[in-house]
């Protein structure tokens, strides 16, 4: 096997020559594994870089896009999904990739995850699941478990945390899958399947912050809370079988939902059709459409 | 079809929905809110039939970021809200601002603060509309006082966003939003529309925040071969992030210098009987048709009164209103508010010259109490 050898001439060939190295990420983190399972399934899929579009939010994880050689935007906290849903209508045919963090995604991005969902518009939403933020040094995130301790939670945490991946599959997505940054090949080919899958998917990579909320509750080094994946992880198939008790504290990873739904902007192009055939196009001040029927939207 | 004009009645809402499409505006996302409904719902009709789209996003912080992803996506965007919405927005003016990413905001005032009246009109957020993001950035707000001056104005805000790089807000109010009146609207042919200058270089030269000769350079759309990083942390002329003074001291430089250089394209207003009179009105919005009234019946009275109806609220347009007020001892300035341009008014003509007619109630400013305003004012020195 020469695949390191073979994979780090992939990931030159993504990287921006231009920009400044090393990352802003502190070594052991998850999120650079993250980007190189994003760049080996462009890579596997043989998309032009013209054509892919890498867009974040702020955090860690926003940071990602200005390291690699695609169209990138670096947004604001929890929109990076809203700026990419404008993106994705004008430019349709581009394959948009959003990367939040937890925090970014389900917390102040909440409402936009949810309605990306609804709507079933074609992007991929990768979610870095580390439970906390780790680059204003480690508060409670909507994903730290109960009980653990956060620099805003000194006392332990008392919220429950949001499954991201049962979220997004109730919201509507068309695609939803979870692994973990252990599960590199697994993550490599569920990155791949969002970006092939037309509607809104959504991958959540289960990571870890050794460096903030990590080191508050001494779970260890960044090789310690990789075992920690490793161990602590039970695939779908496996947890059908277990009772709720047996699963409780588990990383159920696996494709939770793949359907074929209508995407957003093929339907957007078919109400464009009935918009010109109904008024022509340049009807300024045309009589509102009658006889639409709104169950056939 | 027809050589002659056909005149329609059109409601101001409707005129600036009009006006986008003429200008060239192909995406609009928006959200519910009265007095802007109109405009979102106009434009779910007709975006379509020329091909452009529309999306009711989940609120308005969505609305403005979409607007700005469609518009590096290289289509002309623009979205329609007010106050408590426009309130929602200014993270998002403020990266559109930093980003260099044309588009254009329409806020439709109502009376506030917080719920206020929605259905009654205002001018409160003159200074929201200037300061309400975080950080210094220049800024371009125009403020129409007619159904026609609506469309102009929608056409000019996509003019200039294009021509500066930079977000251009619309400041109309609820009366001038839901107003019917009689337009002939110009022949599509002669609107003046600016599209992206594009660029020439090859794109491993392209740098979207160049140095360039004229402070603005091109902005290439997504997907079309030039791919380069957009970022609301400070950048270089890459666009990677930088600490660098050097590259903030150059960047701010330009950043600056953009709209700064160009106040005599931006600047739009109208004046009369300015360099003769002994008083001046200046007004804006809706109120500069009470205004204008006024200032014809304090000319019946036989007072020199000079009228200055600002169209570009923000730069403001202080050269002029200091060139006219120097030779003055009376500036009038009615706002539907407790005096926010009055304050760069006085700042520019002198605090002891300016009289200031507020109402901040709801309703509009009759043209009696402005007259009344130029009277005593006159009496009183």
């Amino acid at each position: 096997m020469n695949a390191p050898k073979h994979e780090s001439r992939v990931h030159e060939r993504y990287l921006r020559h231009s920009k400044r190295f090393p990352n802003i990420w502190c070594a052991g983190c998850g999120i650079g594994i993250v980007l190189g399972a994003i760049i080996r399934a462009v890579d596997g899929l043989q998309l032009d870089k013209n054509d892919v579009a890498l867009i974040s939010g702020i955090g860690c994880t926003g940071r990602m896009p200005v390291y690699v050689d695609f169209n990138t935007m670096h947004t604001t906290h929890g929109r990076a999904l809203a700026f990419a849903t404008g993106l994705k209508m004008a430019r349709p045919e581009m394959k948009v990739i959003v990367v939040m963090g937890d925090g970014d995604a389900l917390a102040i991005g909440g409402n936009h995850f949810i309605h990306a969902a609804r709507r079933n518009i074609g992007l991929s939403a990768i979610v870095v699941n580390n439970s906390t933020y780790g680059m204003t040094g480690g508060q409670y995130s909507p994903t730290t478990p109960i009980g653990a301790q956060a620099a805003t939670a000194p006392y332990g945490n008392i919220e429950q945390p949001l499954p991201i991946a049962e979220l997004a599959a109730a919201a509507g997505a068309a695609f939803v899958a979870r692994s973990t940054v252990y599960h590199v090949r697994e993550l490599e080919r569920y990155v791949a399947q969002a970006i092939v899958k037309e509607g809104f998917s959504v991958v959540e990579a289960v990571s870890y912050c050794h460096t903030t909320i990590g080191r508050i509750n001494r779970w260890g080094t960044a090789p310690d809370m990789m075992h920690y994946l490793k161990e602590e992880s039970i695939s779908l198939k496996r947890a059908e079988k277990m009772s709720e008790g047996e699963k409780r504290g588990k990383i159920v990873h696996g494709v939770f939902v793949d359907r074929d739904i209508p995407e957003y902007t093929k339907l957007y192009d078919e109400v464009i059709k009935r918009a010109q055939q109904q008024s022509g196009p340049d009807g300024r001040l045309s009589p509102p459409a009658e006889g639409v029927d709104g169950a056939s939207l | 079809m027809t050589a002659n004009p056909t005149s329609i009645l059109m409601q101001g809402d409707e005129a600036c929905a009009e006006g986008a499409i003429a200008a060239g505006c192909r995406f609009f996302a928006g959200y519910p809110i009265t007095p802007a409904t109109e405009i979102a719902e106009v434009l779910a009709r007709r975006l379509p039939q020329v091909g452009g789209k529309f999306i009711q996003m989940e609120d308005e912080i969505g609305s403005i970021a979409a607007v700005i992803g469609a518009s590096v996506g290289g289509v002309k965007a623009m979205t329609a809200t007010s106050g408590p919405g426009f309130s929602l927005m200014q993270e998002n003016i403020g990266y559109a601002a930093m980003a260099e990413i044309p588009c254009v905001i329409v806020d439709v005032q109502r009376m506030g603060p917080s719920t206020g009246r929605p259905t009654s009109p205002a001018q409160g957020d003159v200074m929201q509309a200037r300061w309400g993001t975080h950080g210094d950035h220049p800024v371009i707000v125009l403020s129409p006082s007619s159904v026609r001056e609506t469309f102009n104005l929608t056409v000019q805000a996509f003019v200039f966003s294009e021509r500066y790089r930079t977000p251009v807000i619309l400041l109309t109010d609820e009366v001038i939003g839901h107003m019917r009146e009689h337009v002939v609207l110009p022949d599509p042919q002669s609107i003046e529309r600016v599209d992206r200058s594009g660029t020439t270089v090859p794109p491993e030269w392209y740098k979207p925040y160049e140095n360039f000769p004229t402070d603005v350079p091109p902005l290439v759309p997504f997907g079309e071969g030039y791919r380069y990083h957009i970022t609301g942390l400070h950048h270089d002329e890459r666009g990677y992030p930088t600490s660098s003074l050097d590259d903030i001291h150059l960047w701010q430089g330009r950043f600056f210098r953009k709209v700064g250089r160009s106040l005599s394209d931006i600047l739009l207003y109208d004046e009369d009987g300015v360099k003769e009179a002994e008083t001046l009105v200046i007004a804006y919005g809706v109120v500069a048709r009470s205004a204008r009234h006024a200032v014809e019946m304090a000319r019946e009275r036989g007072h020199k009164v000079g009228f200055l109806k600002l169209k570009t609220l923000w730069p403001f347009a202080e050269e002029v209103v200091e060139h006219a007020a120097a030779r003055l001892h009376h500036v009038v300035v009615p706002e539907m508010n407790r005096g926010q341009l009055a304050l760069e008014v006085e700042r520019v003509a002198g605090r002891h010259k300016v009289y200031r007619v507020n109402r901040s109630d709801g309703e509009m400013i009759q043209p009696s109490e402005i007259l009344t305003g130029i009277e005593e004012w006159r009496q009183g020195t």
